[in-house]
C-alpha cells in the first residue's frame, strides 16, 4: 500500500511536470509569435524561463512555501519543546530524517508539510495549534504530516503548488497586457498592423485567462483527496492512537479560518485553512469532508 | 554452446538472488540493532535526568521517601545492568516509568512545584524521553517483525540458515499501553 502510494506519487509528479512544461511552451510560442514573429524564439524563451523557474522551485521550495505562509524556522528544541520533541518522535518511528520545523504566528490551529523528499522536508505548525491541542492530539497531527513526508506527497503537492502559483502569475500578467494593450489601441487606432497585433494579444490574453483555471483544476485533481485519508491512516499507524487525531481534527474543524495562510497553499494544510463553504459536489474541494475523515478514523 | 550460455545465465541469476537475500538479511539485522540502540540512548538519557528530578522535588517534603527511593533504586539497577538481556532491561524500565508517573501525579497537588521553571523543563524532558522509549520500542518490534519475516520466508530462509541468522524476540509491551486509548478533550 505504502510503496504503491510512493510509486503513484512519483509517476504523478512526472505527469504534472510534463503538463506544466507543455503549458509553458504553448504560452511561450504564443508570446513569441506575437512579439518576435517567431515561434522558435518564444519556445527558447519559455524553456529558459521554465528551467530557471523549476531550478529555483526545486532548490528552494521549502523556503518559498514557508515565506508565502509566513512561517519562521525554529532550530532548537528550547524554542518549542513539545512540538520539537513530537516531530522528533514521529521522524524516529517513521524512519525518516528530522525535518526542519517552522511556526506560523496565527491563532487558528493548522499544520502542513512541504519539501522535495524525506531528506529535505519541513513541517509547519501554527501557534494556535500549539496552544489548543494537547500532546496526544499534536502527535496525531504531526504523524499525519510525517506520513505525507514519507509518502512523497510533499513533492507532488509542492510542485502542483508552484504550478498553480506560476499560472496565477501568468493570468495576472495577461490581465495587465489587456489593459495596457487597450490603452495603446486608442492611441494608434489608424494603424492597421497595430490592430492585428492587439487582436492577437487580446486573444492570447483571453486564452491565458481561460487556461489558468483549467491548469489549476488539473493541479487539484493531481492532489487527490484520497491522500488525506491515507495520511490519516498513516498517522494512526505511527501513533497507534486514533483518538488523538480524531479530537485534533474536531478542534481544527470547529475553529476560525487562518489569516496568514497563502490561498494557493491551501491543499498542503491538514485541514482547509480558508474554511470556505463546501460545494455541493465536492468536485473542487481541496480536502475531503471532515465528518468522513473522522468516521473512517473511528472505524480503525 | 547455447546450453553453456543458459547455465551461465542461471548461475548469475542465482548469485544475484543470493547476494540480495543476504544483503536484505543484513539490513534487517542492522535495523533491529539500530532500533535497540535508540532505546538504549533514551534509557541512558532518562538515567541522567532522574538525579535532577529527585533534587528538584526533594524540597517539597510531602513526597513519600519510599517513592523517591524506589525511583533511585530502579535507576541504579538500570545503570549497573549490562543491558545484554533486552527483556529484563525493559521490564525494569517499565517499573521505573510507573514510579515516575506516580511522582508526576503527586506533583499535581503542589501548585508551587508545578510553577517551578526547573520542574516544568524536567517534566517535558522526561515526558519526551518516556515517549521516545515507547516509540523506539514500537520501531524495534516492527523491525523485528520484518527481519523475522525475511528469515522465515522463501528464498531468504535458505540464505538465513546457511549464515545462521536467528529470529529476534519481540519486546513485551506493558499492559496499559495495549489497552484502548482514553478519550481526552481537555486543555
Amino acid at each position: 500500500m505504502l510503496f504503491e502510494q510512493i510509486a503513484r506519487n512519483k509517476r504523478r509528479t512526472i505527469y504534472v511536470l510534463t503538463g506544466f512544461v507543455i503549458l509553458v511552451l504553448a504560452i511561450g510560442a504564443a508570446i513569441g509569435y506575437v512579439f518576435f514573429d517567431s515561434y522558435i524564439a518564444g519556445l527558447v524563451l519559455a524553456l529558459v524561463f521554465a528551467g530557471v523557474y523549476a531550478a529555483i522551485m526545486i532548490g528552494n521550495s521549502t523556503n518559498i512555501v514557508m515565506a508565502m505562509n509566513h512561517g519562521h524556522e525554529i532550530t532548537k528544541a528550547e524554542q518549542a519543546p513539545e512540538l520539537w520533541h513530537i516531530v522528533e518522535d514521529m521522524a524516529l518511528v517513521a524512519r525518516v530524517p528530522m525535518p526542519r520545523v517552522f511556526i506560523i504566528d496565527d491563532p487558528s490551529p493548522n499544520a502542513f508539510a512541504t519539501g522535495n523528499n524525506p531528506q529535505h522536508a519541513a513541517v509547519a505548525a501554527t501557534s494556535g495549534i500549539l496552544e489548543r491541542l494537547n500532546r496526544e492530539e499534536l502527535e496525531g497531527v504531526m504523524g499525519h504530516e510525517m506520513t505525507h513526508v514519507r509518502n512523497y506527497d510533499i513533492r507532488l503537492q509542492t510542485i502542483a503548488l508552484a504550478l498553480a502559483a506560476a499560472i496565477t502569475g501568468m493570468v495576472n500578467l495577461a490581465g495587465n497586457f489587456f489593459w495596457w494593450g487597450g490603452g495603446s489601441r486608442r492611441r494608434s487606432s489608424d494603424s492597421e498592423g497595430g490592430n492585428i497585433l492587439q487582436i492577437v494579444m487580446l486573444i492570447v490574453s483571453i486564452l491565458l485567462v481561460i487556461l489558468g483555471p483549467i491548469a489549476a483544476t488539473m493541479a487539484q485533481m493531481a492532489l487527490s483527496r484520497n491522500r488525506e485519508y491515507l495520511a490519516d491512516a498513516g498517522s494512526v499507524e505511527l501513533t497507534r492512537n486514533p483518538q488523538g487525531l480524531i479530537s485534533a481534527l474536531q478542534k481544527i474543524s470547529t475553529s476560525e479560518p487562518m489569516k496568514e495562510a497563502d490561498p494557493s497553499s491551501a491543499a498542503l494544510y491538514i485541514s482547509d485553512p480558508m474554511k470556505k463553504k463546501k460545494s455541493l459536489t465536492h468536485l473542487f474541494d481541496t480536502h475531503p469532508p471532515m465528518e468522513e475523515r473522522i468516521e473512517r478514523l473511528r472505524k480503525m | 554452446m547455447i546450453a553453456g550460455i543458459i547455465i551461465a545465465v542461471v548461475v548469475v541469476i542465482l548469485i544475484i538472488a543470493y547476494v540480495s537475500a543476504y544483503n536484505g538479511l543484513i539490513k534487517g539485522r542492522t535495523y533491529v540493532q539500530e532500533s535497540w540502540s535508540q532505546i538504549d540512548v533514551q534509557l541512558k538519557r532518562r538515567n541522567d535526568l532522574i538525579p535532577n528530578l529527585i533534587e528538584t522535588v526533594k524540597g517539597y517534603s510531602h513526597y513519600e521517601q519510599s517513592t523517591l527511593e524506589k525511583v533511585v533504586g530502579l535507576r541504579n539497577q538500570l545503570v549497573n545492568s549490562s543491558g545484554e538481556d533486552h527483556q529484563k532491561t525493559m521490564a525494569v524500565s517499565d517499573q521505573l516509568s510507573n514510579s515516575l508517573k506516580s511522582i508526576f501525579a503527586v506533583a499535581e497537588a503542589y501548585p508551587d512545584l508545578k510553577a517551578d521553571q526547573e520542574y516544568t523543563k524536567l517534566m517535558e524532558e522526561l515526558t519526551n524521553t518516556e515517549n521516545k522509549i515507547a516509540y523506539s520500542r514500537q520501531l524495534y518490534n516492527s523491525s523485528v517483525a520484518s527481519f523475522n519475516l525475511k528469515i522465515q520466508s522463501f528464498p531468504s530462509n535458505i540464505v538465513a540458515s546457511i549464515h545462521h541468522f536467528k529470529i529476534s524476540e519481540y519486546l513485551q509491551v506493558p499492559e496499559e499501553e495495549k489497552a484502548a486509548p482514553k478519550v481526552s478533550f481537555d486543555k
